[in-house]
């Protein structure tokens, strides 16, 4: 099936998890990433159980943070 | 490593963080990226600080991502962030560098200790409990 990630088209398995897309997209730091699915965040805990569907849009981001 | 940014874009940076000190302001930074690692930031994005604290920020993650879809629709490259330290020196805390995830991005930071406000820009990078910082040649024009 065709995904989106990061604003490009991908061709992955079906019932590919968000988990085994942050694998195979090698993310860096994965444990500080938050992953949004047509726009909606998911929870770091579904990372595992969320399934992907068809044309999904991805998006991984770092959170940004810090204090002085 | 060398990264410009506009005496007009600066000028944006120092109004938002003075608009909203004595809490930490901060946002992005997208531009281009030549083969050599120059960088040149073409657009600054003023992001709401989730925390609204004095010592802390997080940038609002639904910000952050209309953020990366509008740099990605403008053709130009997600280059790193901006924070302000309203009443400490432009240099990572502690806290900024355990935060630094993102070994790719610039860290600017902007200091409104002083009289005159002052903006770095850094690369950090390696494991969280050791990070190393490096200060970029930072232009302002």
């Amino acid at each position: 099936m065709k995904i989106t990630v990061g604003g490009e088209k991908r061709e992955v398995e079906e019932g590919l998890t968000v988990s085994a897309l942050i694998a195979a997209e090698q993310v860096e730091t994965p444990e500080y990433v938050t992953v949004s699915v047509n726009e909606e965040f998911i929870e770091n805990g579904a990372f595992d159980t969320h399934i992907l569907k068809e044309g999904d849009e991805v998006e991984f981001l770092y959170f940004m943070g810090g204090g002085c | 490593m060398q990264i410009t940014i506009t005496k007009e874009d600066f000028d944006r940076l120092v109004e938002h963080a003075r608009s909203v000190s004595p809490k930490e302001a901060c946002g992005l930074v997208a531009g281009e990226e030549t083969t050599d690692g120059t960088r040149e930031i073409k657009r600054v994005w003023l992001l709401t600080n989730i925390d609204h604290d004095e010592e802390h920020f997080s940038i609002d993650p639904r910000e952050q991502l209309a953020a990366v879809k509008e740099i990605r629709s403008l053709g130009l490259t997600p280059l790193g962030n901006w924070h302000s330290h309203p009443a400490s020196p432009s240099r990572p805390s502690e806290e900024d560098k355990r935060l630094a995830n993102d070994s790719r991005a610039s860290y600017l930071i902007l200091s409104l200790e002083g009289e005159e406000p002052v903006l770095n820009a850094f690369h950090i990078e390696g494991p969280a409990e050791k990070r190393t910082v490096r200060k970029e040649d930072l232009i302002i024009r």
